[in-house]
């Protein structure tokens, strides 16, 4: 069963095309991740999906509810997590979850329960009385999630909820995503760390607006990367690629911080290859080759960059 | 839906709890406006220290003395016997006007003769200078009436006035500047405080991006303006009942009318303050922008162009029809209606409707406005 059903959504800003016609299904209690570069149109679909703008064309079925005709219906079926810090720094912890269930119109005793689940969902029991404001930056997206799902929606669309966030608070975030879906909520999130897409059931990547892959991360990596990989650490890394480019077994490398990552062809017999003709060219050291297999950030550089060839 | 409109207004007024700015304006702008207000108020000068050196001490003379002393602007502070005197009693301001009788005063009158009173005004001050001595004139005149008549009445003719001086101030027509001011000042300061914290209110939600949060919610737009004025108005109301009771306190100012009638005008000026804040914050995009439209929108025309200290029948006619764009105007209008005529609804409909009209504007320009940047944003 599909809790969303996106066709043929469109929206344009004068003469911008912001999302180019697009079409998705996303399955009932599944997380789906919705990956691209900045500007690329993630947070403009999640605001037409929630019903807070109006498509220029197409349609999607949101909760079973259209956005065009019944964006009212829509609303009270799901929660979002804006790209923006979404709750109020000025008030206090009690104060914000007090306020979201007043909004969402909430009893006074299903208050209460939820009250106690978000604090602990946020690690925030025994701290209702601190403001906002002073949370630091993981707690308070864990209570921001908390706080976008306090009325239990089906759906739940969380726009770039762990950009900023450090690496171990951003892990934890993740297992709460994982809760969520393990309790049947539909999860749409997006995000430009391509290792969290791991953890995803579903990805599409879009780029200016259009899809440009989609499919599970296992998928992705098959049907878009053939070649073999190897990652290359080098001390001059940029030098040791410009040089890697000239090579015929090389079909594409990339730039991962001190690490090289290589897509080569059938040309390549054996590793050694790399090496000799690597100091054939350059005097720069190179410190280890090992084969490795491809992760999403590989396919997605893999899709954009034949993208540009495709354009030129 | 009552429930999530109570939510919003708890939510606003714990957030106004620890909004510094937004409660100096709610706070320094009255205050500030009654030091003003206060300040002009001086200009209305009362029990000014007069010293009188009466060279005559006639029965005449004393007559003079005393309607001097009877009115509530005069107040003598003392009598000097020699001319050097008089210097040393304006030089070290202990009196701001001496008024010397000469010796000749009643001896010239009684055989009909004219004679003269000088005025020594300490002009330092060259405004309350010149408003004294229109009281002296005032005074002088007065008395001459007087005398006019007694010596009329004698000869058996009945009293006849060719010509009678009128002062007139432009700022205080009636000489009774704080009974006058009041209402423009009631008006003025629900305007500004109404405008600037509304829209300041909206405007921080939407630069935050909350607004975005509620918009997703089922929360209706009547539910969000009624819950998020509705502190405001309260506010409003209450600095409204505050300058009524100073103006009652200080200046002896009592509402004529009815007070329902005048909550209900009230209400209705206020809502009209709240759309014009709201029209603002729909076209600003942050915080700092609103604050100074919404004090440029609010306090220049409500000051200047709604009849509070400028009359306006004294406006060249494309000015007063520029006057039509503060809906002060119209509340000062009903103000001085209630407070000071006392009269009922009869003799002011006119500009409830004015107000009505100019809240039907604002709100269709600021929903009009508002849908189409939603569209663009
Ligand atoms: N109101 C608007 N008017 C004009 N252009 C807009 C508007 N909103 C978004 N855009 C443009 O549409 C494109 C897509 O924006 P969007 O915010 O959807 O991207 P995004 O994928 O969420 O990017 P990011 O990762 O930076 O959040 C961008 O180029 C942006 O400049
Ligand atoms: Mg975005």
């Amino acid at each position: 069963m599909n809790s969303i059903e996106v066709n043929n959504l469109t929206k344009t800003f004068g003469k911008f095309t912001a999302v180019d016609n697009i079409s998705f299904n996303v399955k009932k209690g599944e997380i789906f991740g919705f990956l691209g570069a900045n500007g690329a149109g993630k947070t403009t679909t999640i605001r037409m999906l929630c019903g807070i703008l109006t498509p220029t064309s197409g349609d999607a079925m949101v909760g079973g509810y259209s956005i065009m005709k019944e964006s009212s219906k829509v609303k009270t079926r799901i929660g979002y997590m804006s790209q923006r810090f979404s709750l109020y720094n000025d008030l206090t912890v009690e104060e914000n979850i007090n306020f979201f269930s007043g909004v969402y119109n909430l009893p006074e005793d299903k208050l209460k329960e939820r009250k106690k689940w978000v604090l602990s969902i946020a690690n925030l029991e025994g701290k209702e009385k601190l403001l906002t404001g002073s949370l630091p930056g993981g707690i308070k997206q864990r209570l921001a999630l908390g706080t976008a799902v306090i009325h239990q929606p089906e759906i739940v669309f969380l726009d770039e909820p762990t950009s900023g966030v450090d690496p171990i608070s951003r892990r934890n975030f993740w297992e709460l995503i994982n809760y969520l879906s393990n309790e049947g909520v539909t999860v749409l999130v997006t995000t430009h760390y391509l290792e969290e897409a791991e953890f995803c059931n579903n990805i599409i990547m879009i780029d200016q607006g259009k899809i440009i892959a989609e499919g599970n991360s296992k998928e992705l990596k098959s049907a878009h990367i053939k070649n073999k990989m190897y990652k290359l650490e080098s001390n001059n890394p940029v030098e040791v690629m410009e040089q890697l480019k000239k090579a015929d077994f090389v079909d594409e490398v990339s730039i991962f911080g001190n690490n090289l990552h290589l897509s080569v062809n059938e040309k390549l017999k054996e590793k050694n290859q790399i090496t000799s003709f690597i100091n054939q060219q350059v005097d720069y050291k190179v410190n280890s080759i090992d084969e490795i297999t491809p992760t999403l950030e590989d396919v997605f550089i893999h899709l954009l960059e034949k993208g540009k060839k495709k354009v030129v | 839906m009552f429930k999530r409109t109570i939510a919003i207004v708890k939510k606003e007024v714990r957030q106004l709890r620890r909004d510094v700015r937004l409660l100096a304006v709610i706070f320094f702008f009255p205050v500030m406006l009654l030091i003003m207000f206060g300040y002009a108020v001086n200009f209305d000068v009362k029990n000014i220290k007069v010293a009188i050196y009466d060279q005559d001490k006639s029965e005449l003379s004393r007559d003079f003395i005393n309607s001097l002393n009877s009115s509530e602007y005069f107040n003598i502070i003392g009598f000097i016997n020699n001319y050097g005197d008089v210097n040393k009693y304006l030089d070290q301001k202990v009196a701001l006007c001496v008024v010397v009788i000469p010796q000749d005063f009643s001896k010239k009158i009684n055989s009909n003769q004219e004679t003269s009173i000088q005025y020594l005004i300490d002009g330092v001050d060259a405004n309350t200078g010149s408003i004294v001595q229109n009281y002296m004139f005032a005074a002088t005149g007065q008395f001459n009436q007087k005398v006019n008549s007694k010596i009329l009445a004698k000869n058996g003719l009945k009293e006849f006035t060719p010509l009678s001086i009128e002062t007139q101030f432009w700022f205080n027509p009636d000489l009774k500047t704080t009974r006058f001011l009041i209402p423009g000042l009631i008006a003025m300061i629900l305007i500004i405080t109404a405008v600037i914290t509304v829209a300041l209110s909206f405007v921080r939600e939407k630069e935050k991006g909350t607004m975005e949060q509620l918009n997703v919610s089922s929360l209706k737009t009547i539910e969000l303006i009624i819950g998020k004025t509705f502190p405001f108005v309260v506010i409003a109301l209450m600095n409204a009942g505050l300058i009524l009771l100073a103006g009652y306190i200080f200046f002896g100012v009592v509402v004529k009318g009815s007070y329902l009638l005048l909550l209900f005008t009230t209400l209705i000026f206020l809502t009209a303050s709240t759309s014009l804040g709201i029209f603002i914050s729909v076209v600003s995009d942050s915080q700092q922008v609103a604050f100074t439209a919404a004090t440029f929108v609010s306090l220049l025309p409500s000051l200047i162009l709604s009849g509070f200290v400028f009359p306006i029948d004294s406006m060249p006619w494309i000015i007063q029809l520029i006057t039509n764009i503060t809906p002060a105007k119209f509340f000062i209008n009903i103000l001085r209606a209630i407070i000071l005529r006392g009269v009922g609804i009869s003799a002011f409909w006119d500009q409830i409707i004015y107000l009505l009209i100019f809240i039907a504007i604002f709100v269709v320009l600021a929903s009009v406005i508002g849908k189409r940047k939603a569209e663009s944003v």
